[in-house]
C-alpha cells in the first residue's frame, strides 16, 4: 500500500471520510460490518458505494412505491437496464440515466460520458443498442453560460452517438431559470435482443475468472459517484477532474465485441464499469450471485504508472466491462476481444466466501463483504414535509392570463424556446444510421421498424416539471400519461417506461415531500396505463448555491407497434380530411407557457387530469387508428390547441387547417387541459370514427391554401399563413444561439 | 452479383450497406474485416460510411492504412465497380482514388437531413438508371463533407464530365460548386458524401438511392451474361 496513504486511525482520528460523504454514522456502520476500522481503500469502497448515485440510501423507500411488474417485463429494475417483451422470442431492453453534474461542469464531456454510459448498460445486457433519446434543461437561453452548456451538451451527444452510430431519434428540452447553473442532462438508450441472448451481472460459478476488457484504466472520474451526490457550488468547478473522458471509438469496438462475446456460451455474467467503476461491477455481480470476488490489481490494465488501490477501484475511466468466464476458456474470449485490438485479462476468480478481496503488490489491500457494499448501504426514511407554496398555489382560482392579439401571442408561443423547433439540435444528430427510423425527431413519438419483422417500436420522453412543481402529485401524473399519449398518437401501445428523478436535496424536508408526492402520480399513472417501471435512475442534489430545480422526474417510454401500417404521425395529410378534438377543455393555465409568457412566472394549481379518461381515450385512439381511421393524431401538450393545430400543419405540403373552437376564446386556444387530442380522419370515415369516440367535436378541416384561420363565436380569432408562423417556430432557437443550422 | 461491404473499426454504416443490397436488391454481400488480403471474389467493393478509427486523425487517414486498402486499389485498377459513401468517400481521397479532400463543414457542425441532389451525369455505371439532371431526395450526416480541391483539377473533374451529383438548391456544407459526388477518371469509382443506401426504402422516407445500385448491377450483368 502506499505510504501517502492516511492510516486507518488517522482516517477515524481525523474524520478523513467526511471528505469522500460520509456520515460519522455511516463509518461507525462500515466498522462494525468489519469488526475493525477501514483502512484507506476499504474507506473509498464504503463511501462510493454508499453515495446516494450508487446506493439510492435516501430514495429506496419512494422507489419500492413503484409498479414494476406485468406479463410483459423480463427484468424488472435491478439490472443494467430493465427488458420488456415484444413477441416472436424478442425484447427490447432501455433504461435513462442522468449525467447532470458533470454537465454543469464539463457539458461536452459530461454529455458524452452519459450517453456512453447508458448504452454499456444496454448492450451489457446483450442487446444492440438501436436509439438513443434525450431530455434536456437548462436556464433561459439568455446568458452566455446558458448557451455555452446548451450548445456544448448537444455536441457531446451529437459527438459520441454519431461516431458510435447509434441514432438519436427524440427527445425534449425545457428551458427555465430553475435549471441556471444546474442544468439536466438524461441519456436513455433502447436496445434490441433476443430472449436466448439476455445476460445477467452475475459472478456465479467459484472458481470463474473474473476478467476486465475493454479501455485501460487511468485517474479519471475518481469519486465521481460521489461528486454527483452532493449539490453544486462555486468551488464544484474544481471537481472537473471527477468528470471523466468519453472514447466513442473505443465504445464501438467493445460493443461489437461483446455482442460477439454474448453468443458464447463461455460467458457467465458481464456488467458495466459505471458509476464507482470497477468497485461496484465487482461487487454487485459478486451480490448478486450469493458469491466473492478475488482480484489482483496489479493485472489491472492501467494507462498511468503507480496508482494505488484506491485510485484503480475508484475510477471511472469510461470504456471498460468486467466478465466472469467459465474457467479455461478465457483464451477464447481472449480471442474476440483481440480482433478489435481490446485488452481481455484475467485479473480475478470468483469465491465462495462472499467477500470483495483486493490484492495489489502481493498484500491484500481490502477484505470487504460483497454484499454490505451493495445491499447493506443504509437506507433513510426523510423527513417529508409540505411547502408552504403548495397550499398558497391550491388556493388561487383558475382564471385565463389577459391576452389581447390572439395571433400576436400565438407567434410568441411558438417562438418559445420549450415550444420553438428543435430542429437545431437534431439536426446535429445521426437519427438515421442503421436505417431504421421510420419517424424521425420533430413528431410525437420516434418510430422505429424492427428489421425483419413488420413490427416497430415507439418511443418518446416528457416531463413538463412546471406542472411538477406546482402540484408535484398530479404533475407525475400527468407526466407519464403524456409519454403515453405521444406514444399511442404515433400508433402504438405502451409498453413500460424508465424514468430519471432529478431532484434537488432530499436532506430538505419540503424537496422529500416533492420526490414522494410525484412518485405517488407516476405510481398510479403506470398503473392505470398499464405501463411499469422497468428501471431508472435517481438524481438528487441538484441545487446550485442553495436553489433547487424544479422536480423533473423525466419519464422515457416505449410502445409496440404491433403493425409497420398503423405508425401515425402528427401532420396532417390531404385536405378536405375533418379536424377533430378529443377531450374537454377547462381553464386551466396554472404552469402553463401562456402564463409564463404574460407573467413571466408560473402559479396556481397544475392542470387537473382523471387517469381514468385518460386510459380509456387512448385506449379508443390506438384502435381507431389500428382501424386504419386515422390519418394524424398530435397530442395538445404546451401552448394548447392553437399550438397543436399550427404544428400539424409544419412539415405538411402546403396544406392549411380552417377550424372553429368554441367557448371563451384564451381557454379554446391556449389551455393546457389534459387528456387532448387532434386527430384527423378522411372525410368518409368521418362517422365510423365517431362511432369509436363518440365523445369527438368536430372543429374544422384540412385546408389546399396553406393557411390557418381558428375562428372563435365571435368571429376570427387567428389567421396567418402557415408559413409565418413555420418560421417563427423553425428561426428561434438558432436566432438565440446565433448560430447557423 | 456479388458485393463486399468494407468494415473498419469504427465503420457504422455497413449494416446500412449490407441490408440495401441483400433485402432491397437481393444480390449477395458478404461483410469484410479491414485485415483482408484478398477481395478476387468480390464483383463490386462498397466502402461505407462512419467514423473509421474514430476519425481522430484526418478522416480516412488511418482507414487508408489497412491492408484491405491494397485489395481496393487493385479492384479499382482491374475496373470493378468501387463506391465510397461519406466516410468511404473520405476514405478514398485518401487512398488517392479520387481527388480532392473533405473539409469541415462550413458551419462547423455535424448535420443530418435530407437533401436534394441533381444528377449532373447518367452515364456512368453508378447512374445508368436515373435520368440526366434528375432531382432525387437522399439523407447526408456528416461533419466534414465541404468538398475541396484546386483550380486545376476542378477543370480536369468538369472537362472529364466528372461531376456526378451536385446539391440542388442549399448547399449544406459549402462543397465547392455544390459538389456532392464526383467519379475517378475511367468512371468505375464513385466517392459521394449523401447516403444511397439509407434511401432505400419509402418506408423510411425516400427510395431513390436504390437506382444507383440497380445501375451498378444492371452495367455488371449485361457485362456478365
Amino acid at each position: 500500500m502506499s505510504k501517502l496513504e492516511p492510516t486507518a486511525e488517522q482516517i477515524k482520528e481525523q474524520k478523513l471520510y467526511a471528505d469522500m460523504g460520509m456520515s460519522d454514522e455511516e463509518f461507525a456502520l462500515a466498522e462494525s460490518i468489519l469488526g475493525r476500522t477501514p483502512n484507506w481503500t476499504e474507506t473509498g469502497l464504503f463511501s462510493v458505494m454508499w453515495s446516494e448515485h450508487c446506493s439510492y440510501k435516501n430514495s429506496k423507500p419512494v422507489l419500492r412505491k413503484f409498479p414494476t411488474k406485468g406479463p410483459q417485463v423480463l427484468q424488472g429494475p435491478g439490472e443494467g437496464a430493465g427488458i420488456v417483451d415484444i413477441g416472436d422470442e424478442q425484447a427490447v431492453v432501455f433504461k435513462m440515466e442522468s449525467h447532470n453534474h458533470p454537465s454543469a461542469i464539463e457539458p461536452y464531456q459530461g454529455a458524452a460520458t452519459g450517453v456512453g454510459g447508458i448504452i454499456r448498460d444496454v448492450f451489457s445486457m446483450g442487446a444492440r443498442p438501436i436509439a438513443m433519446l434525450n431530455s434536456l434543461r437548462f436556464g433561459e437561453l439568455e446568458s452566455e453560460r446558458n448557451k455555452y452548456l446548451f450548445e456544448e451538451v448537444v455536441a457531446g451527444i451529437a459527438g459520441y452517438g454519431n461516431c458510435i452510430g447509434i441514432p438519436t431519434v427524440g427527445g425534449e428540452i425545457q428551458f427555465d431559470p430553475c435549471y441556471e447553473g444546474n442544468p439536466l442532462v438524461n441519456a436513455m438508450c433502447v436496445g434490441l435482443i433476443d430472449h436466448k441472448d439476455i445476460q445477467r451481472g452475475v459472478a456465479a460459478g467459484v472458481g470463474n475468472t473474473v476478467m476486465y476488457v475493454g479501455a485501460k484504466t487511468g485517474r479519471d472520474g475518481i469519486h465521481g459517484a460521489t461528486f454527483s451526490s452532493e449539490e453544486l457550488s462555486e468551488e464544484s468547478e474544481e471537481k472537473r477532474a471527477a468528470v471523466q473522458v468519453g472514447d466513442p471509438f473505443m465504445e464501438k469496438l467493445l460493443l461489437e465485441a461483446c455482442l460477439e462475446v454474448v453468443k458464447s456460451d463461455a460467458l457467465v455474467g458481464i456488467q458495466d464499469m459505471g458509476a464507482a467503476g470497477l468497485t461496484s461491477s465487482s461487487a454487485e455481480m459478486a451480490s448478486k450471485a450469493g458469491t466473492g470476488v478475488e482480484m489482483n490489481l496489479d493485472l489491472v490494465p492501467q494507462r498511468e504508472t503507480g496508482m494505488t488501490a484506491y485510485e484503480m477501484m475508484l475510477s471511472e475511466s469510461q470504456e471498460r466491462m468486467l466478465i466472469v468466464v467459465k474457467t479455461g476458456r478465457e483464451d477464447e474470449i481472449k480471442a474476440i476481444f483481440d480482433k478489435y485490438g481490446l485488452d481481455a485479462v484475467a485479473i480475478g476468480r470468483v469465491t465462495d466466501d462472499k467477500m470483495l478481496r483486493l490484492l495489489h503488490n502481493g498484500e491484500v489491500v481490502a477484505e470487504v463483504p460483497a454484499d454490505a457494499l451493495a445491499e447493506d448501504a443504509p437506507v433513510y426514511h426523510k423527513p417529508s414535509k409540505e411547502p408552504a407554496y403548495f397550499a398558497e398555489f391550491q388556493a388561487i382560482e383558475n382564471a385565463e392570463p389577459e391576452v389581447t392579439d390572439y395571433k400576436e401571442t400565438l407567434t410568441a408561443l411558438l417562438k418559445a424556446p420549450t415550444v420553438a423547433s428543435k430542429e437545431w439540435v437534431y439536426d446535429q444528430y445521426d437519427y438515421q444510421v442503421r436505417t431504421n427510423t421510420v419517424v424521425s425527431p420533430g413528431s410525437d413519438a420516434a418510430v422505429l421498424r424492427v428489421r425483419g419483422t413488420n413490427k416497430g417500436l415507439a418511443m418518446t420522453t416528457d416531463c413538463n416539471s412546471r406542472y411538477i412543481y406546482l402540484d408535484p402529485e398530479t404533475g407525475g401524473k400527468i407526466a407519464v400519461a403524456e409519454a403515453a399519449r405521444n406514444i399511442v398518437a404515433s400508433g402504438a401501445e405502451p409498453l413500460a417506461i424508465t424514468d430519471c428523478l432529478n431532484f434537488g436535496n432530499p436532506e430538505k424536508p419540503e424537496i422529500f415531500w416533492q420526490l414522494e408526492k410525484s412518485a405517488d402520480g407516476i405510481s398510479a399513472a403506470c398503473t392505470a396505463l398499464n405501463a411499469p417501471v422497468i428501471g431508472g435512475n435517481v438524481s438528487l442534489y441538484n441545487e446550485r448555491s442553495g436553489e433547487a430545480v424544479y422536480p423533473t422526474p423525466t419519464i422515457g417510454m416505449v410502445g409496440l407497434v404491433k403493425d409497420l401500417s398503423h405508425v401515425t404521425t402528427q401532420e396532417v395529410k390531404q385536405a378536405g380530411d375533418v379536424v377533430f378534438l378529443i377531450g374537454e377543455t377547462k381553464t386551466e393555465f396554472g404552469g402553463s407557457e401562456l402564463q409564463k409568457l404574460v407573467h413571466g412566472k408560473i402559479f396556481g394549481k397544475a392542470p387537473s387530469i382523471d387517469l381514468e379518461v385518460e386510459a380509456k381515450r387512448q385506449k379508443a385512439i390506438l384502435s381507431a387508428i389500428r382501424s386504419g381511421l386515422v390519418q394524424s393524431a398530435h397530442d395538445v401538450s404546451e401552448g394548447g390547441v392553437a399550438v397543436a393545430l399550427v404544428e400539424s400543419t409544419f412539415s405538411a405540403n402546403d396544406l392549411g387547417i380552417y377550424a372553429t373552437l368554441e367557448g371563451s376564446a384564451i381557454t379554446a386556444l391556449f389551455s393546457e387541459s389534459q387528456s387532448r387530442f387532434i386527430v384527423t380522419v378522411k372525410e368518409e370515415n368521418a362517422g365510423e370514427f365517431e362511432d369509436i369516440i363518440p365523445d369527438a367535436k368536430r372543429i374544422g378541416v384540412v385546408t389546399d391554401d396553406a393557411k390557418i384561420t381558428i375562428n372563435g363565436d365571435a368571429g376570427v380569432l387567428v389567421e396567418g399563413t402557415v408559413e409565418e408562423f413555420r418560421s417563427a417556430w423553425k428561426g428561434a432557437i438558432p436566432c438565440l444561439v446565433k448560430s447557423e443550422a | 452479383m456479388k458485393f463486399a461491404v468494407l468494415v473498419f473499426p469504427g465503420s457504422n454504416c455497413d449494416i446500412d450497406m449490407y441490408h440495401a443490397i441483400k433485402d432491397e436488391l437481393g444480390e449477395e454481400v458478404e461483410y469484410v474485416w479491414h485485415d483482408a488480403t484478398d477481395l478476387s471474389e468480390f464483383d463490386g467493393i462498397l466502402v461505407p460510411g462512419g467514423f473509421s478509427y474514430g476519425d481522430y486523425l484526418r478522416c480516412g487517414a488511418m482507414a487508408n492504412q489497412s491492408n484491405v486498402m491494397a485489395e481496393v486499389k487493385k479492384a479499382a485498377a482491374e475496373g470493378k465497380p468501387v463506391l465510397g459513401v461519406c466516410n468511404g468517400f473520405q476514405i478514398l481521397t485518401e487512398a488517392g482514388l479520387l481527388p480532392g479532400a473533405l473539409l469541415r463543414n462550413k458551419n462547423l457542425k455535424f448535420m443530418c437531413r435530407t437533401v436534394q441532389l441533381k444528377v449532373e451525369n447518367n452515364d456512368t455505371l453508378f447512374t445508368n438508371q436515373y435520368e440526366q439532371g434528375q432531382i432525387i431526395n437522399i439523407p447526408i450526416a456528416h461533419g466534414e463533407g465541404n468538398y475541396y480541391c484546386d483550380e486545376e483539377t476542378l477543370a480536369n473533374l468538369k472537362a472529364n464530365n466528372q461531376i456526378v451529383f451536385t446539391y440542388s438548391g442549399e448547399n449544406p456544407n459549402g462543397s465547392l460548386e455544390d459538389i456532392a459526388g464526383i467519379i475517378n477518371e475511367r468512371g468505375n469509382v464513385l466517392g459521394m458524401m449523401p447516403h444511397p443506401e439509407r434511401a432505400a426504402h419509402e418506408l423510411l422516407g425516400s427510395a431513390d438511392g436504390l437506382a444507383l445500385f440497380k445501375s451498378i448491377v444492371k452495367q455488371w450483368r449485361e457485362q456478365h451474361v
